[in-house]
């Protein structure tokens, strides 16, 4: 906590924790986890990111939100180099992540993508079972026995608040799931390889609000371990999720701040007219 | 400041009505605070009825500015602005609404006061009256215009009626000292003194309260209020208030 | 409260909006009428089709049929060389036209999408769907009949495999395509690479399909006649060797069919019969399958 005693968000902190609140959200933001520098991408010769400078803070939850097409699904998948898949995208500066840019070219990408996991707006689900959906992402990069596998399929699903409604059907296929369970078994599969951290793409964009808000709780619970990027549509949901947030618009950050003072105080007039529903 | 337009059009008439609603109050509080000043200065019963009768009014607005806000904030969910100017209009109105009380209570006291003869002049108390409405008048203008510059004009003019409330204070113990039969009326001129100083704390709060919404910036820092040992005396607890 | 105050537009006129509705109603009805007897039509000839294939075809029907080898005219004799030679060829050119074809497919859906190579590869592709099957068997005949000295079963069955090789193609670019790209990129998202996505992932999510495509191509090869004219020719002995003439049910046909004989016409037509019944199942058990996923 913060050296200065009088400062704001140790006496919330102080109140909260005297409330019985373990988890509160403070103003505090945590050293860089990811840090961006200078990024610009491009689709081709249309540029989408530019100049984008970022800290994701470390067990912390960033929430990036912006009207459709403002750069923030990009941005995402340029921490994973998602966009490397697409032959005409390219990206430019820097993204650095233990001092290491994970731009350069030498990256090797799969071992970067165990590292830096991502879940996506529809629920994805393999075509095989429950616990085959698990096991697949930790069989490319650990060799482990049948029963430390048991255990991982066991710690992901139960990390990700589905281990009672899975555990009876972990051989049964996982599209027999509900959309929320599928969503949530994607989020298993990716924390089972352990990453450090994980990108989030408008994960409960396809969910019905009672699996949205477990998902939510999901993600409040897992920062503890992993750090988290998150975009959404619904600034809601960055307001309840997120420790700080940032607002893109056509290609540029606009705005980056604690989620407390962005949607309280915005500094940015664009900033103010898109979370009050003004703009255009 | 122009602002953009609201997307969905009836949130910005709600807005609208919301700020109307605060003005119009701010409005009868002014007209409250004048009529019983009048009443003091007059002697005039008819006035002060009229001062306490508004009371109701002003107690309907409240409530009617509330339900307002705790619908907008259910339905519309506000963010930033909208939410500081919501949450403001909340805080506002119920300062508004004791600024009423206050008013009220000063109307009354001048009934009593006109049953004595006062051997002194009232100007200290109508000075302060003065400077108290074109406080308030100030505020709500700010409110009205969304102005952040005259709400912390008035904030920091809260200072002149501290130190008015303060020589008047000094003046009507005096009084007493000199004659045991002003001790009624001087009381009740105390009383009506702190009355206009609160109404002043609360017109205080209500620049705050504008100037957040406003901007997003809280205006506590340097605030000019000289609460030295000098006014130490002046002072009454706030539980002890009459009102 | 009315509507035309709401909307500033002039009110609806009721007596046009019905006469409106009274002249659309009758080119409905024309238009039913025509679909109906073009089906009805349609119907009439595959049901006479139907119904004569299995009236003639029913008539030398008989276990002869399945047990016993062609024979000269008017010595009864079956099928039997016939059937195991379409076995044999159809077999043998959905085991060699299938992996290229499925392979083919992968690359253009997976690897190539939008190149050059991979647009002209499936335009050739598509031409070869498209080719009069004759063609094929010339093309094999050059390449496999005159260099070797002969006809034989192995030219056959590949000329058969170089048909089914462009609807495999075909059917397993279509299911590839339908799988959406944010499953491959929560696979490659996993730091999996991109030969296990497609062989552990996407080959598995569209399974049902690729069996469908390859039933599909079993039946269209199994009916086919000219590419075999040039290549296999038909043997109306018994012979199992790849290297030789080989017999098959479409060539049988086509012999007995045009011959004088009584007994040959009515085998052709139980020959006829039974491409016709295997063909069905085929579709059948392909629709199965679909249906399943």
């Amino acid at each position: 906590m913060n050296e200065t005693a009088n400062s704001r968000p140790a006496q919330s902190a102080r109140a909260a924790a005297a409330a019985g609140v373990t988890a509160a959200r403070s103003d505090a933001l945590n050293p860089a986890r990811i840090a961006i520098r200078g990024l610009d991408f491009f689709y081709g010769t249309n540029q989408a990111l530019k100049g984008i400078n970022l800290d994701l803070p470390a067990q912390q939850v960033t929430g990036m939100i912006g009207p459709s097409g403002c750069g923030k699904s990009t941005l995402l998948r340029v921490l994973n180099r998602m966009y490397s898949l697409y032959p005409g995208q390219r990206a430019e500066g820097e993204v650095l992540m233990d001092g290491q840019n994970l731009l350069a070219p030498e990256i090797d990408m799969n071992a970067l993508r165990s590292r830096i996991g991502m879940v996506f707006q529809k629920p994805t689900p393999f075509p095989m079972s429950v616990y085959d959906n698990i096991a697949f992402g930790v069989k490319l990069h650990e060799q482990l026995s049948r029963s430390a596998m048991d255990e991982r399929v066991e710690w992901s699903l139960t990390r990700a608040a589905l281990w009672d409604e899975a555990k009876d059907r972990l051989s049964g296929s996982a599209m027999g799931l509900s959309g929320g369970q599928q969503q949530r078994l994607c989020i298993a599969r990716s924390i089972a390889v352990r990453p450090e951290v994980i990108l989030l793409d408008e994960p409960t964009s396809a969910l019905d609000p009672i699996s949205t808000l477990k998902v939510e709780e999901l993600i409040d619970e897992l920062k503890r371990d992993f750090t988290i990027a998150i975009v959404t549509h619904n600034m809601q949901q960055a307001a309840r999720c997120a420790d700080q947030v940032a607002f893109f618009y056509l290609g540029e950050m606009v705005e980056v701040a604690p989620a407390a003072q962005l949607f309280t105080a915005p500094k940015q007039r664009r900033t103010q007219e898109y979370i009050t529903g003004r703009f255009g | 400041m122009s602002e953009a337009q609201h997307i969905v059009k009836s949130y910005g008439q709600e807005l609208q009505l919301l700020r109307g609603l605060m003005t119009a109050m701010g409005g009868i509080v002014e007209n409250q605070v004048a009529l019983a000043t009048d009443a003091i200065l007059h002697g005039d019963a008819g006035v002060a009825t009229r001062a306490v009768e508004l009371d109701l009014q002003v107690d309907a607005q409240e409530r009617e500015a509330e339900q307002l806000v705790i619908r907008m904030l259910a339905l519309r969910q506000p963010m930033a602005n909208d939410l500081r100017q919501i949450v403001g209009a909340m805080k506002i109105t119920a300062a508004m609404e004791r600024i009423g009380d206050y008013a009220k209570n000063i109307a009354r006291r001048s009934i009593v006061l006109g049953e004595h003869r006062l051997p002194f002049s009232l100007a200290g108390i109508a000075n302060m009256s003065r400077l108290v409405q074109a406080n308030l008048k100030l505020v709500i203008d700010a409110i009205g215009e969304n102005d952040a510059t005259k709400a912390r004009q008035a904030w920091q003019a809260d200072l002149a009626i501290d130190e008015i409330y303060n020589s008047i204070f000094r003046e009507l113990i005096t009084y007493m000292m000199e004659d045991a039969r002003n001790i009624t009326p001087c009381t009740h001129l105390l009383f009506i003194a702190k009355n206009l100083e609160r109404i002043g704390d609360h017109a205080t709060n209500i620049a705050e309260h504008v100037h957040y919404a406003v901007t997003g910036e809280p205006l506590r820092e340097e605030r000019p209020k000289s609460d030295g040992s000098a006014f130490a005396g002046a002072r009454l607890p706030d539980d002890m208030d009459p009102s | 409260m009315s509507g035309a105050t709401l909307t500033g537009l002039p009110p609806k006129d009721s007596a046009a909006a019905s006469r409106l509705g009274r002249r659309r109603r009758r080119r409905d009805r024309v238009m039913t009428g025509l679909a109906i007897i073009s089906t009805v039509l349609g119907l009439l000839f595959l049901v006479s089709i139907l119904f004569t294939l299995f009236w003639r075809g029913l008539q030398a029907m008989g276990p002869q049929v399945f047990t016993e080898v062609t024979r000269p005219p008017g010595s009864g004799g079956g099928l039997l060389n016939a059937i195991i030679g379409t076995v044999i060829q159809v077999g043998l050119g959905t085991v060699i036209g299938t992996p290229v074809g499925i392979l083919v497919g992968t690359y253009l859906a997976e690897y190539a999408r939008g190149s050059r190579l991979g647009n002209a590869v499936r335009f050739v592709s598509d031409v070869l769907l498209s080719a009069p099957s004759i063609l094929i068997g010339l093309f094999v005949y050059q390449l496999l009949v005159l260099p070797f000295g002969g006809f034989s079963g192995i030219a056959g069955a590949v000329a058969l495999a170089i048909i089914i090789i462009p609807i495999v193609v075909r059917t397993t670019e279509d299911m590839l395509q339908l799988i959406p790209n944010t499953l491959r990129e929560a696979v490659m998202g996993l730091g999996s690479p991109k030969w296990k996505m497609i062989t552990l992932i996407c080959y598995r999510s569209v399974m049902s399909g690729l069996i469908t495509g390859v039933l599909l191509g079993i039946a269209r090869i199994a009916g086919e006649t000219a590419p075999l004219l040039f290549t296999s020719l038909g043997n109306l002995t018994w012979s199992v060797s790849l290297t030789q003439a080989m017999s098959s049910l479409p060539l049988t046909i086509y012999a007995y069919a045009g011959s004088p004989y009584e007994d040959w016409v009515s085998l052709a037509w139980t020959g006829a019969l039974l491409i016709t019944v295997s063909v069905l199942l085929l579709n059948i058990i392909a629709r199965i399958v679909l249906r399943k996923a």
